[in-house]
């Protein structure tokens, strides 16, 4: 018989007790898997965002537009290597509940902005030459079966009127992180049509796109901007495209700082349940230890055997947990509206947080009954009768 | 030749909410190598309090306990322990197997402790076994086992690490007539064929008759009596 048997039988003597308290501890790690992996969607937008980037917009509210004009401004700028920008598009495809995020862009310059979208060289070709061209991500491409060449059919709502836009490349992110959900048409689609509906909305962007060599100077040049525009009618705000993103989640932050203490909360309840689960087990074994420790077994032994145990059941509990997690959050998505998180991963870090807090949580756990074992006298245990 | 347990002018008090009470008065006992002895005496007289005190696992307050040239009251509660896993075998009244351990896996349990390898491990759990008859009985589980065979068990668990001192607190005080009597018997085994020194706690005046020498204890005294 080896320790590790002895304590493996040991482990499992009140097989309904213990099963119930791993299922207990399985289900906590689901539940802190799912949460964090909720709080990891809603912060990828800002975890993607690059230093090097500063997003210019009006200063009253992002929905205001910038005038064209600001581009040769703020290209000028000493600092600034490229200027790009967007426009919110909106509109209904398919129907009402079809998330992903639509922009006009510049197709000469958005790729040298974001470098993490990868088209082949025949794509990008494709998309700079056909005005009405467009690119998506791969996984709305995949979402909708969208293929090279087929073509989207939008019904505009900020920009009234149906719109026809062909696919002709289909980007691929670079990391996990980036979203790999957005479609990019040309702006000058966009504005051309302006020009012909509505001239008073032609010329205008939803916001610039600055990208800066040093990422230290980001405050200052984008101080600098906004001082160029200061008194104009449309002032602007830069910040940078992690601010921006943060500015932009900050009105659910309270909510996503809640659920990110639930997480650990539920940490804390694994803790108790463990706890409790051991305390009784070890007060019932009381006689048992006393009995070990008359036999010769030292303190080593003893806390091999508590912390063995304790660890057993929050490895297994841990580990059954994070086999569900994987099912349950592919499952959560697929249940949840297309598009709601471009971006729905557990992140290694949450294996990995919870891996270690089961063995935290299993090392406390052994503490109390540890102690009481160890300051046990034989005598006293001996007499021990419950 | 000095007796192999040599205990003088021993006492033994308990606090119990800041009042003394003196179990054990000034005893003095000398057990000799081979020896079987039987201690008696009332309930509260301070027999278990003495067995506990020579088998090292509770302590003196005053005097000497001297058990094969070692005087335990000064060794650290780690010696204490090695040297009890070497020189003492243990028979509870209540048995004390591990309930999720097999016959065999709990006679094994002190040999855990020792160097010997899973083979000879192996043969000294089934020579243990077969001193107490229950070599066909090594994968039973203690709930599988009758009383007098979860003692003979234990017995088995005792002699397993080949000890020279066993201490019995009533070992026979929980079972019938016949069990008892096989038990005791195996004890008369151990101290008569294996030359083993057995100090025996007993209410029941037939098993101490089976002892050597059998001691009275009364109010924390010491009482000898005549050899049987
Ligand atoms: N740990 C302890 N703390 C306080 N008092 C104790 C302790 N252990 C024993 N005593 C007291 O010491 C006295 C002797 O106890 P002991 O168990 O040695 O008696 P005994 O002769 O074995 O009795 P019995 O025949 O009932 O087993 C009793 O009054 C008991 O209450
Ligand atoms: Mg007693």
């Amino acid at each position: 018989m080896s320790m590790t048997k002895l304590i493996v039988k040991n482990a499992f003597r009140h097989t309904l007790r213990v099963l119930l308290t791993i299922v207990g501890i399985s289900v906590a790690v689901v539940a802190f898997g799912m949460l964090r992996t909720v709080v990891t969607a809603w912060n990828s937008g800002v975890a993607a965002s690059s230093p090097n980037r500063l997003i210019v917009r009006q200063a009253v509210s992002f929905i205001f537009p910038l005038p064209y004009s600001y581009k040769e401004k703020i290209a000028a700028i000493p600092g600034v290597s490229a200027v790009s920008w967007l426009n919110w598009f909106g509109g209904t495809y398919i129907d009402k509940d079809q998330f992903f995020a639509r922009q006009g862009c510049d197709p000469e310059t958005l790729l040298s902005l974001y470098p993490e979208y990868t088209l082949t060289s025949k794509e990008i070709s494709a998309f700079k030459t056909d005005r009405s061209a467009c690119i998506v991500g791969i996984e709305t491409a995949k979402r909708y079966g969208l293929k090279i060449g087929d073509i989207m059919n939008m019904e505009g709502d900020i920009y009234p009127g149906s719109w026809q836009f062909t696919v002709s490349g289909i980007y691929i992110p670079r990391s996990k992180t980036d979203d790999a959900t957005q479609m990019f048409f040309h702006w000058e689609y966009l504005n051309e049509r302006m020009k012909q509906d509505d001239l008073t909305r032609a010329d205008q962007v939803g916001y610039y796109v600055v990208k800066i060599n040093d990422p230290s100077r980001s405050a200052e040049i984008s101080q600098k901007i906004d001082q160029l525009f200061k008194n104009s009618a449309a002032e602007t705000k830069t910040e940078t495209e992690g601010q921006f993103q943060q500015g932009f989640v900050s009105s659910s932050g309270a909510i996503i700082s809640a659920i990110n203490i639930m997480s650990y909360l539920i940490i804390g309840i694994i803790l108790l349940v463990l706890c409790n689960t051991m305390i009784m087990t070890s007060r019932e074994r009381t006689r048992e230890y006393a009995v070990l420790k008359s036999l010769g077994f030292t303190g080593g032994h003893l806390f091999a055997f508590i912390a063995g145990e304790a660890l057993t059941i929050s490895m297994l509990g841990a580990g059954i947990g994070i086999a569900l997690l994987i099912p349950i959050v592919q499952g959560f998505e697929s249940f949840l509206p297309r598009g709601w998180f471009p971006v729905f991963i557990i992140e290694t870090s949450t294996y990995v947080l919870a891996g270690s807090s089961a063995l935290i949580v299993g090392v406390i756990a052994a503490i109390i009954p540890l102690y009481r074992a160890l300051t046990m006298k034989i005598v006293d245990g001996l007499r021990f009768t419950g | 030749m000095s007796a192999l347990i040599s205990i003088s002018h021993l006492t033994k008090t308990y606090k119990r909410d800041k009042q003394e009470i003196t179990v054990l008065k000034d005893v003095s006992i000398d057990i000799e190598q081979g020896d079987f002895v039987a201690l008696m005496g009332p309930s509260g007289s301070g027999k278990t309090t003495l067995l506990n005190i020579i088998a090292g696992i509770d302590r003196p307050t005053q005097g000497e306990v001297i058990i094969a040239g070692t005087n335990i009251g000064v060794l650290s509660e780690t010696e204490l322990s090695k040297w009890r896993s070497r020189h003492i075998g243990f028979i509870f009244q209540f048995y004390n197997l591990i309930p999720v351990l097999t016959a065999f896996e709990n006679v094994e349990l002190p040999l855990m402790l020792t160097p010997l390898s899973k083979s000879e491990r192996r043969r000294q759990v089934e020579l243990a076994l077969s001193v107490v008859g229950l070599a066909d009985r090594m994968d039973h589980y203690p709930r599988q086992l009758s009383g007098g065979q979860e003692q003979r068990v234990a017995i088995a668990r005792a002699i397993a690490s080949d000890p020279d001192i066993f201490i019995a607190d009533e070992p026979t005080g929980d079972l019938d007539r016949v069990s008892a009597e096989e038990i005791l018997t195996l004890l008369n085994r151990l101290n008569k064929e294996f030359g083993k020194t057995i100090v025996m706690v007993t209410h029941d005046p037939s098993a101490a008759n089976r002892a050597r020498i059998i001691h009275h204890l009364d109010k924390g005294d010491l009482i000898p009596q005549g050899q049987s």
